[in-house]
């Protein structure tokens, strides 16, 4: 079925894989995403989709570890398969509508934290290979912790930062693209901000003082993916959107983030409980 | 007479005992409990049961192989109209269809005729072994199915008894679309009955496909025009949930029926050895009076959580099934009538710490012949929860009106379709709660079946034009 090609470790806990599953490598678009089921008793869960290859039939996924369900996926080896690998779900980026002519005038800046680099990538290289070269910040808590940087290069004009100073500027995402806008000339007309609920907060408050139209990538809780259940749900310029049919990406500027964070964290305060450490069905 | 006998009482879990597990409430009919209900129908002439059944099942007959001890036959007499006799037995709103016709019901009570179903279809389950498999010669013809939903498997089955080489394409990970995400495993046992209903389907040669979004993963189109499909069914269902529009309705512990439900049955979680979360507080509303409404109180109640029903007109317009209604209340659900929300309340870390209502009163009659209910101004008070669901209703998602072009769908998002499923594209075909909205399994049933024959006309036309 959905078997594991490759797997590699881009950074601690951070893993990339390979994954064939042909029906959805052929319809896949830059900012599009699937919903993969490890196991008969997995949740489902959303993951960006990285890159895909049309002729091998296989989708890039990269998991990062934070709670049981990803670690189950990063977890899995080389030649394991996933019950459920299903998509590609939501829209694809806005940028891919855009007539050829306008999209080549565009000057567009990406800024990626996170895990969020790699869904970025197949949007920089879509843009690359339709004659347009991007800016691309990445943030990094520390050097270590960089990951596709390498991959970026061949495909956009990439700039680092570190929390720590340990690698390119010394400072947030939002400090670089300050730095870039006001002391190395740099000017957009368009931004990407995937990464993060936190970090695309506050890189799209820059964008807003600056006046750059920004879209976010939301990685909502979701459950089917599909627009059957409204657990993805965000308000976005008072409206209540549900993230996995509507976005994933949104008006980075109208997004009400706060509600966004506190929704994304409903189950961390009330975590499954497991059956080694407690057996009621109260979920207290 | 026959008809002195009084309705035969179905043996079901005790209350208390089901209230807290998740097996199925009632036991339905042993042989010979099913026998002698069988036996108080009067065999009717002109009987009333079945033009007010949905699908005309000839109900008098099989109740006659029953009585007759003639399983075998009852379950052909089913077969001719209905492919789910196990789930439509369970499921259908009997008193409001075959059984609030039944001439007995006048003067005493209607034959149970909605048991005896069950108790054919359970039947034919245990011994599909012994019932003759049809013989189909495959005539050459694909057929592409949306959807594994009543509708679905109806119009598949019936296709592929023609000889058609049919495929169903699922969205999610399980096959039987509300039977398996919707209606608990409570009411209506997934792989004791559901499963094995699919595997019938099956058997005849139908292939299914999971895990494919018609519409993303492919589209309409595609299917017709790249991967060799001569015509289309779309049964896609009504699965896009409504919410009130009211403040509050993002706060944390506030879900929709549909969200509270998949998570309990598609995802089982309410098994700890699945991985899916579900939250139920300490109490729920749940806002709504139909069927989903009972299912979703009913599983936060079996959760663990006190569980109120507030719906805002009086009992005797509960859309939900009567028998679930009972059995709320038996199960000590809490019903809260002539009651609206207004507001959802949220405490400082933005999670439901309660929900604002207003009482109502009856006013003149709606369109749809119920008393359409009114504010009685001044009257809002609070009640405190945790959770606040939302069973408010459904409408078709629109992902495949928005990427098949020149499919046309009416103001409410349905799918146009006449009578036999034909759509306003070519080879295309819909039926179930994708063109009417969210209905019954009976009818979604009915329409697949419909639509197969439509399909099948029109391919056998086609040959001839050609
Ligand atoms: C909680 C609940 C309780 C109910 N209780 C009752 C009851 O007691 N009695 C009764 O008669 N009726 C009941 N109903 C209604 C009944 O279940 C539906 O009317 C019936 O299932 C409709 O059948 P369908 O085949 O049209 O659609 P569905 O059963 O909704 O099936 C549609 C299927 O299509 C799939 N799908 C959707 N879009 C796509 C796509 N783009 N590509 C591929 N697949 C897709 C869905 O995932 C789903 O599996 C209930 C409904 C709910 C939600
Ligand atoms: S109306 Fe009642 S008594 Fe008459 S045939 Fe139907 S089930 Fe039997
Ligand atoms: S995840 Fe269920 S509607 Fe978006």
């Amino acid at each position: 079925m959905f078997e594991i090609v490759s797997k590699r470790e881009l950074a601690p806990n951070i893993v990339e894989m390979k994954v064939y599953a042909p029906r959805v490598a052929s319809s896949a678009l830059p900012g599009q995403f699937v919903i993969v089921r490890t196991d008969r008793t997995g949740e489902r869960i959303p993951l960006t989709i990285c890159d895909y290859d049309t002729d091998k039939g296989t989708v890039t996924i990269v998991t990062q570890a934070v709670g049981h369900s990803s670690r189950k996926i990063i977890d899995m080896a080389e030649g394991d398969t996933f019950a459920d690998f299903a998509g590609p779900l939501g829209c694809p980026s806005d940028l891919l509508d855009l007539p050829e002519e306008e999209l080549k005038k565009k000057r567009i800046l990406f800024v990626a934290g996170g895990v969020g680099t790699a869904p970025v990538y197949p949007q920089v290289k879509w843009l690359k290979e339709h004659g347009v070269d991007a800016d691309v910040v990445i943030g990094a808590k520390t050097k270590d912790l960089f990951t596709y940087v390498d991959e970026m290069k061949t495909v956009g004009n990439v700039y680092l930062c570190t929390d720590d100073g340990s690698e390119g500027f010394h400072g947030m995402v939002t400090g670089l693209m300050k730095d870039l806008i006001d002391n190395r000339g740099k000017e957009y007309d368009h931004c990407v901000i995937i990464g993060p609920m936190i970090m695309m907060k506050f890189a799209a408050l820059t964008t807003k003082e600056y006046g750059i139209p920004t879209v976010v990538s939301l990685n909502a809780l979701m459950v089917d993916g599909t627009g059957m259940c409204g657990a993805c749900r965000v308000t976005v310029d008072g409206q209540t959107r549900f993230t996995c049919v509507e976005g994933p990406e949104f008006d980075g500027h109208k997004v009400d983030f706060d509600e966004a964070m506190r929704r994304q964290n409903m189950y961390r305060d009330h975590k499954k409980t497991h059956p080694e450490t407690h057996n009621c069905k109260c979920n207290g | 007479m026959a008809n002195r006998i009084p309705r035969v009482p179905v043996r079901e879990q005790d209350p208390q005992v089901r209230a807290t597990n998740f097996e199925e409430v009632c036991y339905g009919y042993n042989s010979e409990e099913a026998t002698l209900e069988a036996s108080r129908c009067l065999n009717c002439k002109n009987p009333r049961c079945v033009s007010s059944c949905p699908v005309h099942i000839n109900i008098p007959e099989f109740i006659r192989h029953i009585a007759e001890g003639d399983l075998k036959s009852a379950a052909a007499t089913i077969a001719a109209d209905s492919s789910l006799p196990s789930v439509c037995g369970r499921v259908c709103p009997q008193e409001s269809q075959c059984e609030g016709s039944c001439v007995l019901g006048i003067k005493s009570e209607s034959v149970a005729i909605g048991k005896l179903e069950r108790f054919v279809g359970d039947w034919a389950i245990a011994n599909s072994g012994d019932l003759p498999k049809p013989e189909i010669i495959s005539n050459g013809k694909k057929v592409a199915i949306v959807g594994s939903g009543p509708a679905g498997l109806a119009c598949a089955s019936d296709l592929a008894r023609l000889g058609y080489e049919v495929k169903i394409f699922e969205a999610l990970h399980e096959v039987g679309g509300v039977l398996v995400y919707g209606i608990p495993e409570f009411r209506l046992p997934k792989e004791r009955i559901v499963a094995k209903e699919v595997d019938a389907v099956r058997r005849l040669g139908v292939e299914i496909e999971t895990d494919v979004i018609v519409g993303r993963t492919m589209t309409i189109d595609d299917l017709l025009d790249n991967q060799g499909y001569d015509a289309v069914f779309i049964g896609s269902g009504a699965g896009l949930p409504r919410f009130m529009g009211i403040d509050g309705e993002n706060l944390n512990g506030v879900f929709s029926a549909n969200e509270f439900l998949t998570r309990a049955n598609l995802m089982h979680a309410y098994d700890d050895s699945f991985d899916t979360p579900i939250y139920t507080g300490k109490k729920v509303v749940v806002v709504g009076g139909g069927n989903v409404a009972m299912d979703a109180v009913r599983t936060a109640c079996r959760l663990g959580a006190d569980s109120v029903i507030v719906y805002r007109r009086s009992e005797a317009e509960l859309p939900a099934r009567v028998e679930e209604v009972h059995h709320a209340k038996q199960e000590g659900i809490e019903f809260k009538m002539l009651t609206n929300p207004v507001r959802i309340l949220g405490d400082e870390k933005g999670w439901v710490r309660g929900i604002e209502c207003v009482e109502m009163e009856l006013g003149e009659p709606d369109e749809s012949g119920r008393r359409s209910p009114v504010k009685k101004e001044g009257s809002n008070f609070e009640i405190d929860c945790d959770v606040v669901i939302m069973a408010l209703g459904t409408s078709p998602n629109p992902l495949i009106k928005s990427t098949t072009k020149g499919l046309e769908t009416n103001r409410r998002g349905c799918i146009v379709a006449d009578e036999d499923g034909r759509t306003s594209r070519k080879g295309v075909f819909a039926g179930g709660d994708a063109v009417t909205g969210a209905a019954t399994v009976i009818l979604a049933m009915g329409a697949g079946r419909k639509a197969a024959k439509a399909i099948d006309e029109y391919l056998n036309n086609q040959v001839c034009e050609s």
